[in-house]
This record gives C-alpha cells, sequence and structure tokens, in this order.
C-alpha cells in the first residue's frame, strides 16, 4: 500500500452518512439495553413476587418520574434496537444492500425508532 | 490481533448464526409481553401471575433468559473486541458482563419458576 496517502480516522471531521448512524445507534442500545435489564428484572421479580411487591411496584411506575425516565427510556433503547435489528437481518439476507436501498433502510429505521418512542413515551405517561 | 478462544461458539461463523437466533427468541418476546401489557389495562396481580402461571409462557421466558445470555454475549464480545485491544483489560470487560449475564439468567429462572 501506499504509504504517502493522506489517512484521516478523526471521527469528529468525517461525516457520517446515515446508515452509519442507524449502525452506530444499534450497538449503543444493544450495550444500553444490557445495563437496563438490572431495572426491568428488578420490576419482573417485584411484580411477581406478592401481590403487595405487585401494588407497590405498578404504585411506582404510575407516580415516579424517574421510574417513567427508565421505562420509556428502556422501550425506545429496545424498540430502536428491534427495527435495526430486523433491518440488519434483512440485509444479512441480500436485501437492500445496494445505496440507495440502503439508505433508504436506514431512513426507515431511524424514523420508526422516533416513531415508536413516540408512542412508548405516550403509553408510559 | 484479538483470537477466538473468548467468543460464545469459538466460531465466527456459530456465533454469527447464534445471534441471529436468538435475535428472533428476543422480537418474539418482547412482541408477547409489550403486547399483552398493552391489551390488557389496569393489569391486576391475580391476572399478572396466572399470565406467568402458564408452562408455554414459563418455557418460553426461560428460553428467553437463555437467549439473552448468548445474545449479549455475542454482542458485548464483538463490542469488546472491536474497541478493547488491551487483552488484560478486555478480559476484566468480558469478566464483569459474563458475571452480570449469569446473574440475569439464575435471578431470571428464580423469578419465572420460583413462584
Ligand atoms: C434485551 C434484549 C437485547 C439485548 C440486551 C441486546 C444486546 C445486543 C448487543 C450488545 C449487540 C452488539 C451490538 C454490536 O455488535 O454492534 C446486539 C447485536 C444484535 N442484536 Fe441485540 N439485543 C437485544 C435484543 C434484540 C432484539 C429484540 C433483536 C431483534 C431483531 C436484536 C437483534 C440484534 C442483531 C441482529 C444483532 C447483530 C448485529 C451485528 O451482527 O452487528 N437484538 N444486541
Amino acid at each position: 500500500m501506499n504509504k504517502k496517502r493522506p489517512v484521516n480516522l478523526d471521527l469528529t471531521t468525517i461525516k457520517q452518512p446515515l446508515p452509519a448512524i442507524s449502525s452506530i445507534l444499534h450497538r449503543v442500545t444493544g450495550v444500553a439495553l444490557f445495563v437496563g435489564l438490572v431495572f426491568m428484572m428488578y420490576a419482573l421479580d417485584q411484580s411477581l413476587t406478592s401481590e403487595e411487591s405487585f401494588n407497590s411496584i405498578s404504585a411506582t411506575m404510575q407516580h415516579s418520574f424517574f421510574a417513567k425516565l427508565i421505562a420509556w427510556g428502556l422501550l425506545t433503547a429496545l424498540f430502536y434496537h428491534l427495527c435495526a435489528g430486523i433491518k440488519h437481518l434483512l440485509q444479512d439476507f441480500g436485501y437492500c444492500e445496494e445505496l440507495e436501498s440502503g439508505h433508504l433502510a436506514a431512513k426507515v429505521t431511524l424514523a420508526a425508532g422516533v416513531v415508536f418512542s413516540l408512542l412508548m413515551g405516550i403509553w408510559v405517561w | 490481533m484479538v483470537t477466538a478462544v473468548t467468543s460464545f461458539g469459538r466460531s465466527g461463523l456459530y456465533d454469527w448464526m447464534m445471534q441471529r437466533i436468538t435475535a428472533v427468541v428476543l422480537a418474539a418476546y418482547t412482541l408477547l409481553i409489550v403486547g399483552y401489557l398493552i391489551t390488557t389495562p389496569d393489569l391486576t396481580y391475580a391476572q399478572w401471575s396466572g399470565f406467568f402461571g402458564h408452562t408455554w409462557v414459563r418455557v418460553f421466558s426461560l428460553l428467553t433468559l437463555l437467549s439473552i445470555g448468548a445474545h449479549s454475549w455475542i454482542g458485548l464480545w464483538q463490542v469488546s473486541t472491536d474497541y478493547i485491544k488491551q487483552t488484560g483489560l478486555r478480559f476484566v470487560f468480558q469478566a464483569v458482563c459474563g458475571t452480570l449475564m449469569f446473574v440475569y439468567v439464575v435471578w431470571g429462572i428464580q423469578v419465572i419458576w420460583g413462584l
């Protein structure tokens, strides 16, 4: 390889195309979900332990802004990760791999992520 | 170079396949639970614990727990081998993730089957 070619690996100066953004968000949401599982597991545990703990966790979900924020954040991450995951699987099967269709798929994924995020926000609040 | 000893199935292709199979399980379970919660407003404890009392829900939950373990092991392995180039540090990161995964699985089994 010609060593004299200029190389730029500075992420802050590279314009990220949409598919790159949808891809890195898939990764970020994947890691976030793994960490966030602590909250999901805790809520599930509380909801199934006894009637009192069920009532107390549902009261928390109804009244605590912080708990709602966590639930909304995790649902947003989950649905984005799911949409981007489906896009990923479709591309594994060879669909939407061209420049134009790939761009469109990234757009659809990001848009679906925003829509689901709004819907989940409405549901939680 | 990162060698494959810490990957899930010690083969990239196998990991790739597992990542996809577990993804489908997780997607199906997500839709089931969110669907159930949306279609059952004013959920009571009796309804909820009754739902998790069905054998098929318990079995599906167990499958999901195991899938989360495999899916996130493979996923976080990819992330860690991409960004953490120093072997010792990467090992520590993977050990922490692995422990947490194990905790999730055991905790989940206790919640689902210990009713
Ligand atoms: C609690 C649930 C989940 C957790 C904790 C999780 C976590 C992760 C993580 C950490 C990654 C690695 C990201 C990367 O390498 O860039 C990943 C990748 C992936 N996830 Fe998930 N995920 C979950 C649910 C799902 C669901 C529901 C789907 C549905 C389609 C899915 C589809 C995928 C796919 C296809 C990949 C592979 C990406 C690749 O090969 O680069 N995941 N996940």
